[in-house]
């Protein structure tokens, strides 16, 4: 067994983020990713990183943006801490030496961003998430802090109260990739969870094949809510063919959206006559898609972004990448002729709860980045704010896991902070209700001693993984990909109620052809049929909530649209959805938005761009 | 009905078969049996759909498993389609025929650099490589070699132990050092516009090892910093930012007995490095500047 003050699961931003700050604070703290660090989806990033840096900038009005472009579902307490603090986290990266497109007083450049009432948006190219990454990770080797690269951690070590808030968390179990080995890691402090997004729930993503979603499984099933996860944001620009990522800097600099007639529909059929191309993600995805669904779309399926007439020169010194993917992966020269688009999953707003500390209800458990939820994009992030979500929690994350005081947190979490039971929710099945019960959360009986509670984890995963190696089955990849198909078809950027409860039944269906899985792979080295195995349950339980969410809020918000209920409705649904797994079951609450900061109480306003 | 069989659907029929029977001898080895359900039934359709297939001739090696003890070939049949890269025919063939397939990849779009693959001999990223510019004539080619990259130790199929790869790219010191911030509290240091322009292509790097992998010289020379790490630690000496005397520094780091001149200007990593990044020529200019900062000091 391995032991630190601190383990951080996944080295993407936030973690390696999170390891930094606390071998800062002089805790031991080590990296245990499933990747290498390099490898991790931040490096595929490409806008950039808002900060109010500039005279005629402030961090209030970023956090103004933040929380209109939440469609005012964020926490003000977590977007406050996100906009004034950024500033700092940005001019830190500099000073490590990330290379930031420069101006030519040599300061660092912004350009404009949709949603954004200020050019804050940072950059470094069409690049930028790769160059924070490396950036990060080289940090963290000039530090010697330890990483334990290819373990997938597959669960974690949680005390067995009946009390989600009583539980406490001493480590986490991981499978050694290269030696197959099945390992402990106590963490004498606490665990990090920095996994990152869940794209692959969907079969059309910007993601990388690693985002399944394993950490706020994994939060989930020991027993710490999930919040908003209805929320999933859909990028207006991928590459149909791939899902691939062309950055909404394109947009920033000026690209157009043109349907198959030639029209400048952002304008011409009035989806947001002021800010056009620029206005924030959900309402340009609509936008196409309606274009599509109308007739207007090329070969039924996508709209075009043309950004030729920017010239030859700013392109290759802004967006130079974006020449590399259009071509490599679409076959198009966009210096030529114009990119086809279309939206594509993105990011997923919702994540594990957690306060503006980075705690879960779970004592000694954290979540930063991407598989967190702190509510700073409430119900729909702006471009350009996921990289400073990353440095900013993750950075406090591991500040607070390695001791530092940082003051009350004003989010309240756990069951205990819900206002709300919804009972009678109407679902065509009964979610949930099979899983094996070595899945379950915690160690045997009322253990006190951390070791043994990682020891019990150990010995339990051992178990299931033998099992999977050992029994006959059924292939994981036939259940995901029939998961995959589901959500795409049914819980997308459009949503009805028909297709939500059928995507419930499809999930269902996965879940029970699940108990059937087996991995063909006898081998221990370099098992991936196993871990994708693993990720493949992952994934059911993420794709579960995401549409319980989604079928019980029936009103349109951000990113989440219902055909029958085509308004925001303040009076009833200005809170967060928190589902938490309780006996084998989803259970559904809620609680309510903190639209009070320090600064200002920002008061709901009609969203127009 | 006619139930006469024409060639041609004799000659698919056949096809579908020994794809199938390929498959089979591959599953032989596992412990338990596994259900590709409609996977596999969905793939044999789609083979027979298919106006063309691609053969993958696979490099199959698993320490542990008896039948793949002895490093062999396997052949998978996959169906193509307009766009289909390496990665996407490697992804068919593992989750429709067999799961035990082992490769690194994440990001299939060029950036986390783990699929850096031998493919039909030449170091390549099998996220950016379209089937269809494997073969000079239009079209996908009939059979494509995917081995792990040479002059690594083969962890299992087409995974190699990075390790090597790793140390020799810590060995460089590669972090920003300097001694000179700004006095402000939330002022960023200068740099300018050529700076940062000098420095662009080497950033791009994205750790595949491709370019180690071609590289001759570190095939013979185990302690050869090579490509990758020398350009790393280009990217920081030539940086503005950090001062003359880390320079200095740095190019003490490079000029040492396994560093840049070990390098034979063969340009082989240059010529694989899917970021474009001009390797030698970064080698190269680190040469002049060793020696003419050797020649300073006299």
């Amino acid at each position: 067994m391995h032991e630190h003050d601190v383990i951080v699961v996944g080295a993407g931003g936030a973690g390696l983020r999170a390891a930094i700050a606390a071998h800062e604070e002089g805790a031991d703290v080590a990296l245990v990713t499933k990747l290498h660090p390099v490898r991790s989806h931040t490096g595929a990033a490409e806008g950039g990183i808002n900060a109010a840096l500039r005279d005629g900038d402030d961090w209030t009005d970023h956090a103004y943006d933040t929380m209109k472009g939440s469609d005012y579902l964020g926490d003000a307490p977590a977007i406050e801490t996100l906009c004034s603090t950024s500033p700092e986290e940005v001019i830190q990266l500099e000073h490590w030496g990330m290379p930031f497109s420069r101006e030519d007083d040599g300061r660092v450049s912004q350009r404009p961003f949709g949603g954004l009432s200020f050019p804050r948006t940072t950059y470094a190219g069409a690049e930028t998430g790769h160059h924070l990454l490396h950036t990060m990770y080289e940090q963290v080797v000039k530090r010697g802090i330890k990483v334990y690269d290819e373990f997938y951690v597959s669960q974690l070590a949680v005390t067995d109260h009946d009390d989600p808030e009583d539980r406490e968390c001493h480590g986490v179990v991981a499978y050694d990739i290269r030696s197959g080995d099945v390992v402990g890691f106590h963490a004498r402090n606490g665990v990090v969870l920095a996994t990152g997004g869940d794209g692959q729930v969907y079969d059309h993503t910007t993601n990388a094949v690693a985002n399944t979603g394993d950490g706020p499984a994994m939060a989930y099933r020991a027993g710490a809510p999930v919040e908003d996860m209805e929320f999933v944001q859909f990028h207006p620009t991928t590459l149909p063919s791939t899902g691939v990522l062309i950055s909404e800097g394109v947009r920033g600099e000026g690209g157009i959206l043109y349907n198959k007639e030639g029209e400048r529909f952002m304008f011409e059929y009035g989806y947001a006559n002021n800010a056009g191309e620029l206005a924030s993600r959900d309402v340009v995805s609509r936008a196409e898609l309606t274009e599509v669904n109308e007739g207007r779309g090329i070969e039924d399926e996508y709209v075009y972004l043309d950004m030729r007439h920017l010239g030859d020169e700013r392109i290759v010194d802004r967006l130079e990448n974006i020449i590399h993917l259009a071509e490599d992966f679409e076959g198009v020269n966009p210096l030529e002729e114009p990119m086809p688009v279309k939206p594509g999953q993105h990011y997923h707003m919702g994540g594990i709860e957690t306060n503006e500390n980075g705690e879960t209800c779970i004592s000694g458990l954290y979540a930063a980045g991407e598989c967190a939820c702190v509510s700073v994009h409430g119900s729909n992030r702006l471009g350009g704010n996921a990289l400073p979500e990353l440095i900013v929690f993750g950075a406090r994350a591991g500040y607070h896991a390695a001791g530092r005081d940082l003051g009350e947190a004003q989010i309240p979490t756990g069951p205990s902070a819900g206002t709300e039971d919804e009972t009678g929710l109407d679902t065509p099945v009964s979610p949930g209700a099979l899983d094996s019960p070595d899945e379950d959360v915690a160690a045997d009986g009322a253990m006190v001693d951390p070791g043994a509670v990682v020891e019990s984890a150990v010995e339990r995963e051992r178990t299931r993984m033998t099992e999977m190696l050992e029994n006959d089955g059924r292939n994981h990849a036939e259940v995901r990909q029939k998961l995959q198909k589901a959500m795409t078809e049914n819980v997308n950027v459009f949503r009805r109620e028909q297709n939500l409860k059928k995507a419930l039944e499809i999930i269902r269906e996965c879940r029970e052809e699940y108990q059937d899985v087996a991995v063909s792979d006898p081998s221990r080295t370099y098992n991936t049929d196993l871990i994708h195995t693993i990720e493949t349950r992952n994934l059911i339980d993420i794709a579960e909530t995401i549409t319980l969410g989604a079928l019980a809020r029936d009103e349109f918000r951000g990113a989440h649209w219902r055909e029958a209920h085509q308004e925001r409705k303040d009076e009833t649904w200005l809170k967060h959805t928190m589902i938490s797994w309780n006996d084998g079951q989803p259970k559904l609450y809620y609680k309510p938005v903190i639209l009070e900061g320090e600064e200002k109480t920002y008061e709901p306003k009609v969203r127009s761009y | 009905m006619s139930t006469q069989v024409t060639e041609q659907e004799q000659e698919e029929q056949e096809t579908v078969e020994e794809a199938v029977e390929q498959t089979e001898a591959v599953g032989a080895a596992r412990a338990a049996q596994v259900d590709y359900g409609f996977m596999e039934e969905k793939a044999e359709q789609e083979v027979r759909d298919a106006e063309t297939t691609v053969k993958l001739k696979v490099f199959r090696y698993d320490p542990e498993v008896a039948g793949k003890k002895e490093p062999r070939f396997d052949t998978f049949t996959v169906p193509f389609h307009k766009g289909m890269t390496v990665l996407d025919a490697l992804m068919y063939a593992r989750d429709h025929y067999d799961s035990s397939l082992t490769f690194r990849h994440s990001c299939r779009q060029a950036v986390c650099g783990s699929d850096a693959l031998f493919v039909n001999g030449r170091q390549r990223l099998g996220c950016k490589t379209q089937l269809a510019d494997l073969d000079d004539s239009e079209g996908p080619p009939g059979t494509v070699t995917i081995e792990p990259l040479p002059h690594s130790d083969v962890v299992k199929d087409l995974v190699v132990d990075m390790q090597h790869f790793y140390d020799q790219m810590e060995a460089v010191e590669p972090y920003f050092q300097t001694d000179e911030y700004p006095k402000g509290e939330l002022e960023e240091q200068r740099q300018t516009r050529e700076n940062r322009e000098k420095i662009k292509m080497s950033t791009r790097c994205i750790w595949c090892s491709a370019c180690m992998s071609s590289c001759n010289i570190a095939a013979g020379d185990n302690e050869y910093l090579g490509p990758a790490a020398i350009n790393k630690a280009y990217r920081f000496a030539m940086d503005e930012r950090e001062g003359e005397a880390q320079k200095q520094r740095r190019l003490e780091i490079i000029e040492q007995e396994h560093g840049v001149w070990r390098c034979q200007t063969q340009f082989s990593c240059t010529e694989v490095c899917p970021k474009d990044i001009p390797l030698t020529e970064h080698i190269q200019e680190l040469k002049r500047e060793a020696v003419k900062s050797n020649l300073k000091f006299w």
